[in-house]
C-alpha cells in the first residue's frame, strides 16, 4: 500500500523542481490566506480560487512534460495565432470599461493579451536560437520588432499593464541573449529623449495616474483615491501587523479593489512590515531559483526562456508591489499567486510548467 | 553537455553574467520596495496609523431621486417617498438579539420585520448597517429618539423608498422596484453597470420600471466624511448631489385605466386599449392586481407566497401573458381574409341548419345557435357571429392562407410592447404542427381553427394589436406605454419615438365591408347590441366566446352546470367612432360566459369615457332602451 502510495507520488512529482515547488507553495498558501481576508470570508471567492490554483497546478504539470525542444517549435505558431488574435480584438473586440480587450470565439471570450505574454519571449527565444552561431545586430533589431508588434497591439486596446509586460519580457530574453551594453545605454537615452512624444500618445487616464503618482493628494477622490487608500493601510499596518482580518482599512470599505489589484495593502495592512519581508523574501527566492534554472540550461532556447519567465514574474511582483504603495503608477497588474484571478493563474502556471521542463531537461542536448 | 568550440564558451561566460547581473538587479529592486515599506511602516507608523484609527475621510454615496412615472395627464403613478428607518451596525452591538429584544419594547417588530432582518444579516457583510424597521411612524420615531442612548450601534435614518400612490392601479404596466438582488448584481456586473448602482439600492425589477430602468435611476451622489474608528460619519466636509431620475410620461391615462378594473367588478380578466394612430397603450388592465408597494422593501416570503400559489394568479400580466382562444373574435379578419384571397364572395351564402359536417364524414361540427342561422352571408356571418359559415370558410380557404394571412394582422407574433413578457400565442399551421406534435394537420384541424379554437391562441394584448391595425386601415404602430421622458436637469422632452410596425394592405372595398359588418355587431339584431345601445357614435366590434372545456357530441352546453373556473372566457374587440377611430380595444373575462354581455359592458365604459369624457359615475346617463329582439343573441 505504502509502496502505491509512493508510486504515485512519484508520479505526480516527478516532473518538478521540489526546491520551486515547495517555495510556490509557500506563496500560494499565503495567497489564499490574505484572499480569505481581502474578500471577508466569502467562501465562493475563497473556493473559486482554490479550483484556480488546481486548473493552474494542472497546466503546469502537463506543460512540465513537454520537452524544450517541443516547445520551441511552438513558438512561431503560437506567436501568430496571438498576434492575430489581437488584430482580432482590434478590429472586432469587445469594449469592456472603456477598453477593447475580449475577443468572443464561439461560446466563451478569451483575452489574446494573456496569450501574448508567453508566446513573444518564447517567440524571441526561437527566433535569437536559430541564429545563435552568428548573432549580429540586425537580428537583435529584428527581435525588437518582433516584440514590438504585439506591444503596439495591446497598447492600443488601451492595456498598459499589459503591454509594458509583453516589452519587459522581451527585453529579457535580448539582453540575455547579449545585446551590448552600450546599446542599452543609448537606447535607454533615447527612451529619455522620447518621454514627451509618449506622453502626447498616452488616453487621458494614463496620464492621471502618472500625474497622481507624483501628487495622489491632488486628486483625493477621483484617481489618487486608491493609491491614498491604499498607502494609509500599509502604513497603518506597522511592524507586526493589525492581525489576520482585523484590517480596518480593508474592511471598512476603504480599499478598492482589495481582493484583485490591491490586495497587497490588505497583506501589509494585516501582517506588517514582517509579514512583507516574508513575502518579499518568498518572490526573491522564487525568482533566484528559476534565474539558478536558466543557468544550469543547456541551448539557447531553454535558457533564454527560463531567464525571461524568472525577470518576467519578478516585474510582476515589483510593478503590483511598488504601485501598492505609491512608487510606481497604478497598472492593471495583478501580484502573482495571491491576487484572485483565474487566467492570470493559469498563465502563471503556464510559465512555470515550462521552467519546470527546463530543469527536468536540463541534461539534454538542444537541437541546433 | 559538451562545450566544444571557442565561441561557446564564451557565449555561455556572457550568458553567465548577465543572469548575474539581473540576480543582482532584482535584489535591489525588491529592497528598494523594502525600504520603502520600512519608511512607511517603521517612521510614518504614527501618522497612518492616527490617519486610521482615528479620522478617516471616507466616501459616503447618496441616494439620487428616482424619477416620476406619470399617466399621459400628469397623474403622478410612482413616486418617492422619505421613510425613517431603524438601522443597526451588527458590528457594534454586543448582543444582537438581546439589543432586537429591547428594540421590541419601543417600536412595533412584527414577524415580517424580524424575517426581513435575519435574511439580511445573512446576505450581508459583517460591516454594513443592516435595516430593522422602515416607515417607522411619528410616534415610534419620536419614542426611539427619547430612548437612543440605551441602543448603542442603532440608528434612525432616513431613505428614500419608491412609492405607488395608485396601490394596485395599472400594477402589471408600471411594474415595481425592490432590493438588488445578488443575481440582479451579477447581471449589471455582466454589462458593466455594476459602477453606476454604487449608492442606489433599488431596481426596476418589472413593467416599466424595469424598460426604463436607465432613464429613471439618476445617478448617486457622495459627501466626503470624516469617520470615527467605527467607520461612522462626524462631519461632512464636501458633498457632490445626487442627480435625479428623468420623469417618465406614459401613454396611459390613469382615470380610464381605473374606470376599466372598476368594471370588472372582481372577476378575472384583461384589458388593452390602443389608440390606433399612435400605438399609445392608454389602459392596460389584468385583474385580479397587487400592490406594487409590498415589493419596494423586499417582499415578505408569506405573502409572496400568497401572492404566487392564489389560484386567481394576481401576479400573471394576463394582457401579456394569457393566452386564450380567441373565439368569435377571429371572424372579422377570417371575413376579410375570404375576400382579400377570393375564397368567398360577399354575397356567397350557405345554409346553416345548426352544424357542419365534411363531406363524408359524420362528425357534426355544431354552430352555437343549435337551431340553425339558416341562409347566412358574410355580413350576417360577422353580425351573428355563425359558427358554420365559417367553418366551411376555414375548409375552402385551407390552413396555410389563413395563417398567412392572420400573421398580416400578427396573430402567432409578439406586439412589441415595451414592458417584458409577452408572450406569442399561436397561429398554427401545417409545419408548426409536424414540429410540435410529429402529427399531420387534419381538416378537422382547420375546421376548429375557423372559429378561433383548436390550437389558435391569442393575448388580449394582441387582439386589441390586430383590432388597431384593422381600425388604422392595415397601418400598425409597435404598442407602447412609454411616451415620453423629461430630462431632470435640462428639462428637455424626449418623445418615445413611434415606431411604424408595419403596414399592410388592403381592398378598401373589401375592408369597410367587414368594417361595416363589424358596426353591425353592436346594433339591433347583433351579438353586442345591448353594449351598443344608445351610443352617440358607432361602434364596431366583435364578440367571442372561448372555450375552457370540450364538450362531447350531442353535449348541450349549459352554464349552470358548469363549475365557475370551467365556464367559458368571453371576449370582446372593438374600435369606436367607427369611421375615424380614437379608442380600439380587447377586452376579456375569464369564465365570464358570453362576449356580448359579459365583456362588451366593460369595452363599453371604456370607449365612453375614452370618446364622451363620461364616467360610469354620472348615473343619470340615460339607460340603455330595451332592444326590440327579445331573444338577445348570445354568442
Amino acid at each position: 500500500m505504502t509502496k502505491l502510495l509512493r508510486k504515485v507520488l512519484a508520479f505526480l512529482l516527478e516532473p518538478f523542481d521540489l526546491y520551486l515547488l515547495a517555495l510556490l507553495g509557500a506563496l500560494a498558501f499565503v495567497g489564499l490566506l490574505t484572499l480569505y481576508s481581502a474578500s471577508d470570508g466569502s467562501w465562493t471567492r475563497w473556493s473559486g480560487q482554490v479550483i484556480n490554483f488546481a486548473a493552474a497546478l494542472v497546466c503546469m504539470w502537463l506543460v512540465a512534460h513537454v520537452t524544450p525542444n517541443r516547445l520551441a517549435s511552438l513558438a512561431l505558431p503560437l506567436y501568430l495565432l496571438g498576434v492575430l488574435l489581437l488584430v482580432g480584438v482590434a478590429l472586432n473586440g469587445e469594449v469592456v470599461n472603456g477598453a477593447r480587450r475580449w475577443l468572443h470565439v464561439g461560446v466563451t471570450r478569451i483575452q489574446p493579451s494573456e496569450l501574448v505574454k508567453l508566446a513573444t519571449p518564447m517567440m524571441i527565444a526561437w527566433y535569437l536560437q536559430r541564429y545563435q552561431d552568428d548573432l549580429r545586430p540586425l537580428h537583435f533589431a529584428a527581435a525588437a520588432v518582433l516584440v514590438a508588434l504585439p506591444l503596439g497591439l495591446v497598447l492600443r486596446q488601451p492595456d498598459l499593464g499589459t503591454a509594458m509586460l509583453i516589452g519587459a519580457a522581451g527585453f529579457y530574453t535580448i539582453f540575455l541573449a547579449g545585446l551590448r551594453y552600450r546599446v542599452i545605454t543609448a537606447l535607454m537615452v533615447m527612451g529619455v529623449a522620447s518621454l514627451p512624444v509618449l506622453w502626447s500618445l498616452m488616453h487621458d487616464y494614463q496620464r492621471k495616474r502618472i500625474l497622481t503618482l507624483i501628487d495622489p493628494t491632488e486628486d483625493p477622490l477621483g484617481a489618487g483615491y486608491h493609491t491614498i487608500q491604499a498607502i494609509i493601510a500599509v502604513g497603518s499596518g506597522g511592524v507586526f501587523g493589525k492581525g489576520w482580518t482585523h484590517g480596518t482599512q480593508s474592511h471598512l470599505d476603504f480599499l478598492p479593489e482589495r481582493d484583485t489589484d490591491f490586495i497587497f495593502a490588505v497583506f501589509a495592512e494585516e501582517f506588517g512590515m514582517v509579514g512583507a519581508v516574508i513575502m518579499i523574501g518568498l518572490f526573491i527566492a522564487i525568482v533566484l531559483r528559476g534565474l539558478r534554472i536558466a543557468s544550469n540550461a543547456s541551448g539557447l532556447f531553454p535558457r533564454l526562456m527560463a531567464g525571461s519567465l524568472a525577470l518576467s514574474f519578478f516585474t510582476y511582483a515589483f510593478v503590483n508591489i511598488g504601485m501598492v504603495i505609491g512608487v510606481l503608477p497604478v497598472v492593471g497588474v495583478p501580484l502573482p499567486l495571491i491576487s484572485y484571478g483565474g487566467t492570470s493563474l493559469v498563465t502563471m502556471g503556464l510559465g512555470f510548467g515550462i521552467l519546470m521542463s527546463i530543469h527536468r531537461h536540463r541534461g539534454m542536448m538542444s537541437a541546433t | 553537455m559538451k562545450l566544444t568550440t571557442r565561441q561557446e564558451i564564451s557565449q555561455n561566460s556572457q550568458y553567465q553574467s548577465r543572469l548575474q547581473v539581473a540576480g543582482a538587479f532584482i535584489v535591489v529592486a525588491f529592497s528598494l520596495l523594502l525600504l520603502r515599506l520600512l519608511v512607511l511602516q517603521t517612521v510614518q507608523f504614527d501618522y497612518y496609523h492616527t490617519l486610521a484609527e482615528s479620522n478617516r475621510i471616507s466616501l459616503v454615496p447618496s441616494q439620487p431621486n428616482r424619477g416620476l412615472i406619470t399617466d399621459r395627464n400628469g397623474i403622478v403613478l410612482a413616486e418617492n417617498r422619505a421613510v425613517y428607518t431603524l438601522e443597526i451596525y451588527p458590528k457594534e452591538v454586543t448582543n444582537l438579539q438581546e439589543t432586537v429584544k429591547a428594540l421590541a419594547e419601543v417600536i412595533k417588530l412584527t414577524d415580517v420585520d424580524r424575517r426581513r432582518f435575519d435574511k439580511r444579516l445573512k446576505e450581508s457583510r459583517k460591516f454594513d448597517s443592516l435595516a430593522l424597521k422602515s416607515f417607522l411612524s411619528d410616534e415610534e420615531v419620536a419614542r426611539f429618539s427619547a430612548q437612543k442612548f440605551r441602543f448603542k450601534g442603532v440608528e434612525l435614518t432616513t431613505r428614500l423608498f419608491r412609492s405607488y400612490p395608485m396601490g394596485n392601479v395599472a400594477a402589471h404596466a408600471l411594474g415595481y422596484v425592490g432590493r438588488i438582488s445578488p443575481r440582479d448584481k451579477a447581471a449589471l456586473e455582466a454589462r458593466s453597470e455594476a459602477e453606476a448602482y454604487a449608492g442606489i439600492e433599488a431596481i426596476g425589477k418589472d413593467g416599466v420600471e424595469k424598460t426604463y430602468e436607465a432613464d429613471l435611476r439618476g445617478a448617486a451622489g457622495y459627501a466626503q466624511v470624516e469617520t470615527d474608528a467605527a467607520g461612522r460619519g462626524v462631519r461632512t466636509i464636501s458633498r457632490k448631489a445626487s442627480t435625479p431620475g428623468n420623469r417618465l410620461r406614459l401613454a396611459l391615462d390613469i382615470r380610464l385605466q381605473k374606470i376599466g378594473e372598476e368594471a370588472f367588478a372582481g372577476r378575472r380578466g384583461a384589458a388593452v386599449a390602443i389608440e390606433p394612430a399612435t400605438g399609445d397603450i392608454l389602459a392596460l388592465i389584468s385583474q385580479p392586481s397587487f400592490d406594487p408597494n409590498a415589493f419596494v422593501d423586499g417582499i415578505d416570503a408569506n405573502l409572496w407566497k400568497e401572492l404566487n400559489e392564489s389560484l386567481d394568479r394576481p401576479l400573471t400580466n394576463r394582457p401579456l401573458r394569457g393566452a386564450y382562444p380567441p373565439g368569435s373574435t377571429i371572424k372579422p379578419f377570417m371575413a376579410l381574409a375570404a375576400l382579400e384571397t377570393g375564397t368567398r364572395s360577399p354575397e356567397r351564402t350557405i345554409f346553416d341548419p345548426g352544424f357542419y359536417t365534411l363531406p363524408g364524414q359524420g362528425h357534426q361540427y355544431r354552430c352555437w345557435k343549435t337551431e340553425g342561422h339558416g341562409a347566412v352571408d358574410l355580413q350576417r356571418s360577422v353580425i351573428v357571429s355563425c359558427d358554420t359559415y365559417y367553418y366551411g370558410l376555414a375548409v375552402e380557404m385551407g390552413i396555410e392562407k389563413m395563417h398567412d394571412f392572420l400573421s398580416r394582422f400578427n396573430f402567432g407574433k409578439p406586439s412589441g410592447i415595451d414592458i417584458d413578457g409577452e408572450r406569442n400565442g399561436l397561429n398554427p399551421n401545417e409545419a408548426w404542427k409536424r414540429a410540435r406534435f410529429k402529427d399531420k394537420w387534419y381538416t378537422g384541424d382547420t375546421v376548429s381553427a375557423g372559429i378561433g379554437q383548436g390550437y389558435v391562441l391569442a393575448t388580449p394584448m394582441q387582439l386589441a394589436y390586430a383590432a388597431a391595425v384593422m381600425a388604422n386601415r392595415g397601418v400598425a404602430w409597435k404598442p407602447h406605454l412609454g411616451k415620453e421622458v423629461v430630462d431632470s436637469q435640462t428639462g428637455k422632452v424626449r418623445r418615445i419615438e413611434l415606431q411604424p410596425a408595419y403596414k399592410t394592405q388592403f381592398n378598401d372595398e373589401n375592408l369597410e365591408r367587414v368594417r361595416a359588418a363589424m358596426v353591425g355587431v353592436t346594433q339591433p339584431g347583433g351579438t353586442a347590441a345591448q353594449a351598443g345601445a344608445g351610443a352617440p357614435y358607432t361602434i364596431a366590434g366583435k364578440t367571442g366566446t372561448a372555450q375552457v372545456i370540450g364538450m362531447k357530441q350531442g353535449q348541450k352546453y349549459r352554464e349552470s352546470e358548469v363549475d365557475e373556473r370551467h365556464r367559458d372566457h368571453a371576449w370582446f374587440i372593438a374600435f369606436a367612432p367607427a369611421d375615424d377611430p380614437k379608442i380600439a380595444l380587447a377586452v376579456l373575462v375569464e369564465n365570464g360566459g358570453h362576449g356580448g354581455s359579459a365583456a362588451a359592458p366593460i369595452a363599453r365604459k371604456l370607449m365612453d369615457y375614452w370618446i364622451l369624457g363620461k364616467t360610469p359615475d354620472a348615473a343619470n346617463a340615460p339607460a340603455a332602451p330595451p332592444t326590440n329582439d327579445a331573444a338577445a343573441p348570445h354568442d
